[in-house]
């Protein structure tokens, strides 16, 4: 699946040029090998296989995943945390693919992360202002009295009592601790912000309002963001579009009303068949799409479509033809799906069942001998 | 987006209830964040054998400090021989003499006051112990962090490094090197203090990087570092100010622990000639000696040097115990 970044013609209600464009990016990691010396190929973790995307200003991408599917792993080699395999990444159209730690550095201020773990993300030793004070540290932009000035106007730009700046990251709650990893990462008014699900570690009612900090500060000071999440009903809230992954590629990509009313992919269909729907009325009507089997190694993906051992629609070509990223059915130029055989408006796929063997199913996930595999199972969105 | 401040405020509130109606009003504003060192402090303070020993400790920096003017009130100068009669420094046979209101600790073989060469001698066990574990944690943080911190090629040279040193027979090492600095190529060095110091601190590298290397494994994985290298942080700032804060407890507690052994280390080299020289007082040098004279009868010359070493590294290690207990994260949060 080498799609060179088709991009779509008719832009969402927001955003406007391309600020961060990705093309056919891979990153396999090594496994390491339990004999002391190493005989034969390498295993490589296949995380994200050639993944192309691009980001306009101003937009919220959403990327949807089970746990295990390469999402964060994307996210870190976009903001260049991790040195990819293969492929390309061009921000504010300079290649950063290959950029010397040195020449990374003052873009860095352009791209910032938010992390997952609001306790993990703050170092536990060093008080809340020097944490938020970092990026002015380490850029050598501020000091002394002015970077406090500047902490203590971001800490009340992202709802935290200024006066606390001497405390520690242990003294704060979990959403008041995500906003300190907010406040981090607005210190240079940065142009895209990576969210590696900042929400899934926080309470339902405290996920609101770290959502909503987020909106609001998205729409003062026009932040692009990535919001990476497991949980549909967010992402559906938050995104302009959104992007589904499955075992390193991306498997669907649309605008986010686009993706809830026609989804094309047999997986986004299963995805948004398990959403809790808060109408029982509603809920008679609905089948639930329940997948079979386990997410497959990514050690040694399955060939073709790599959902075609779950698909309830896979057929032969599935297992031969890896499925191009195209516009399916009739759809809009933004809607690409990776599907031979993509779910018609109104099709139940519930009751469906493949059209291949179960020998070749079972074979596609099989554990080579010797070796130690961790197989990772999705919690379901 | 002002509920967001509100809920802010709020809780902050209720955090500091209840400390805000003791303290009343205004002083509750000054409320900070305690420190894990305040909290370490504050245990450290409940123990009685720690303070105890804290104040030993404090007792024989005091001696050390004060060995001039020890030496001054007494009249009795460090290296000054009493081979006369007024005061008899030394028996008409040559032997030292006994405890006495002159001489408080005896004199020893040659008619000098053990007292003040015992005060003197507290410097050079103090200093060495200090600076020379204040040489290892140094040379074992920087090479642990680096090993941990790097991995790669630069973790297999410093583990093949420290793989080195635990190798080697130390004593017999330090023994060959006393005599080895004093020549060519790396001499002519004369043996002493300066040597110790290096020797001592030279091979407690490998243990303190050890421990720091693997501290830094765990800790190089957490977010808050990748948080600091998606910031644009250089390795060196990470190393220093992310990773380096989180393991000062633990080489606060070795250190603290590695200082008697030090001290024990440089008495050692002492005794057995290859470390500080005569006439300098120094307690190891003091005990060797001794040896031959115990054996007429002058038990203060052995038993006074060995009770300064005994007080000082049992004081040390008492301590050290006590700092230990005072940052295990499993006692008491609220002192």
């Amino acid at each position: 699946m080498t799609t060179q970044a088709s991009s779509p013609v008719s832009g969402p209600a927001r955003g406007g040029d391309v600020l961060l464009r990705v093309e056919d990016l891979v990153k396999h990691f090594p496994v390491k090998s339990s004999q002391l010396v190493h005989r034969g190929p390498r295993d490589y973790v296949h995380a994200v296989d050639g993944v192309s995307l691009e980001i306009r200003k101003g937009e919220t991408l959403g990327l949807v995943g089970e746990t295990g599917c390469g999402k964060s792993t994307l996210a870190r080699c976009v903001a260049r945390l991790y040195d990819i395999t293969s492929g390309r990444i061009e921000f504010e159209g300079i290649d950063i693919t290959r950029l010397p730690a040195s020449k990374m550095r003052p873009l860095r201020r352009e791209m910032q992360m938010i992390f997952q773990d609001p306790y993990g993300s703050l170092n536990p030793r060093r008080r809340v202002g020097s944490i938020i004070g970092d990026p002015f540290a380490i850029h050598r932009t501020a000091s002394g009295a002015d970077r406090k000035r500047r902490v203590q106007h971001l800490m009340e730009l992202v709802g935290l009592n200024p006066e606390h700046y001497n405390r520690f990251p242990a003294e704060f709650s979990g959403g008041q601790r995500q906003r300190i990893g907010v406040a981090r990462a607005l210190a240079f008014s940065p142009k895209l912000i990576i969210c590696d699900e900042p929400v899934s570690a926080l309470d339902v009612s405290i996920q609101a309002q770290i959502i909503n900090l987020l909106a609001d500060l998205q729409s003062e000071l026009g932040l692009t963001y990535i919001f990476i999440a497991h949980d549909l009903s967010v992402v559906r809230h938050v995104s302009d579009r959104v992007a589904v992954m499955y075992l390193g590629k991306i498997t669907e990509q649309a605008p986010v009303e686009q993706m809830w009313a026609h989804p094309r992919h047999p997986y986004t269909d299963a995805l948004l068949s398990a959403v809790p729907v808060p109408d029982p009325a509603s809920l008679d009507r609905r089948e639930r799409i329940i997948l079979v089997g386990d997410v497959p190694s990514p050690i040694n993906p399955p060939s073709g479509c790599r959902f075609h051992p779950r698909c309830p629609k896979a057929q032969q070509k599935c297992v031969d033809e890896v499925p191009e990223f195209i516009p399916r059915l009739g759809d809009e130029a933004a809607h690409l799906t990776a599907c031979h055989f993509p779910v018609a408006d109104g099709e139940d796929i519930s009751k469906a069942r493949p059209a291949i063997s179960a020998d070749l199913r079972v074979v596609e996930s099989s554990i080579p001998e010797g070796s130690l595999t961790g197989i990772s199972g999705g919690d379901g969105p | 987006m002002s509920y967001n401040v509100g809920d802010a405020v709020a809780v902050s509130t209720i955090e500091e209830a209840p400390i805000a109606v003791v303290a009343e009003g205004e002083a509750a504003k000054k409320i900070e964040g305690r420190s894990p060192w305040v909290l370490a402090w504050r245990r450290l303070r409940r123990d009685r054998a720690a303070m105890i020993a804290l104040g030993v400790i404090g007792l024989i920096v005091l001696m050390a400090l004060f060995a001039p003017a020890i030496a001054a009130v007494l009249g009795h100068g460090v290296y000054q021989q009493f081979r006369g009669t007024n005061p008899a420094g030394l028996t008409p046979l040559g032997q030292p003499v006994g405890p006495s209101s002159t001489f408080w600790m005896g004199t020893d073989d040659q008619g000098r006051d053990i007292f003040v060469r015992i005060a003197y001698g507290a410097r050079i066990s103090l200093f060495v112990g200090v600076v020379a574990t204040a040489v290892t944690v140094a040379g074992g943080l920087v090479l642990g962090l680096a090993a941990g911190y790097f991995g790669g090629i630069v973790d297999s040279l410093i583990a093949r490094f420290f793989d080195w040193l635990l190798a080697v027979p130390f004593l017999l090492l330090a023994i060959s090197l006393i005599s080895v600095v004093t020549v060519h190529p790396i001499g002519p060095l004369r043996p002493g203090l300066p040597v110790v110091i290096v020797v001592l601190g030279f091979f407690g590298w490998a243990a303190v990087g050890r421990i720091v290397r693997g501290q830094v494994l765990s800790i190089r994985e957490r977010e808050y570092i990748e948080a600091a290298r998606a910031l644009g942080a250089r390795p060196w700032r990470i190393m220093f100010i992310d990773i380096a804060p989180n393991l000062l407890a633990q080489l606060i507690v070795y250190s603290t622990l590695l200082i008697p052994v030090t001290i024990v280390g440089e008495a050692s080299l002492s005794f057995l000639g290859v470390g500080i020289l005569p006439p300098t007082a120094d307690w190891g040098e003091m005990i060797s000696t001794s040896q031959n004279y115990y054996l007429y009868g002058s038990w203060w010359y052995l038993v006074f040097p060995s009770l300064a070493l005994l007080i000082t590294t049992l004081a040390f290690n008492i301590f050290g115990d006590g700092v230990r207990d005072a940052f295990d994260p499993r006692g008491d949060l609220f002192v």
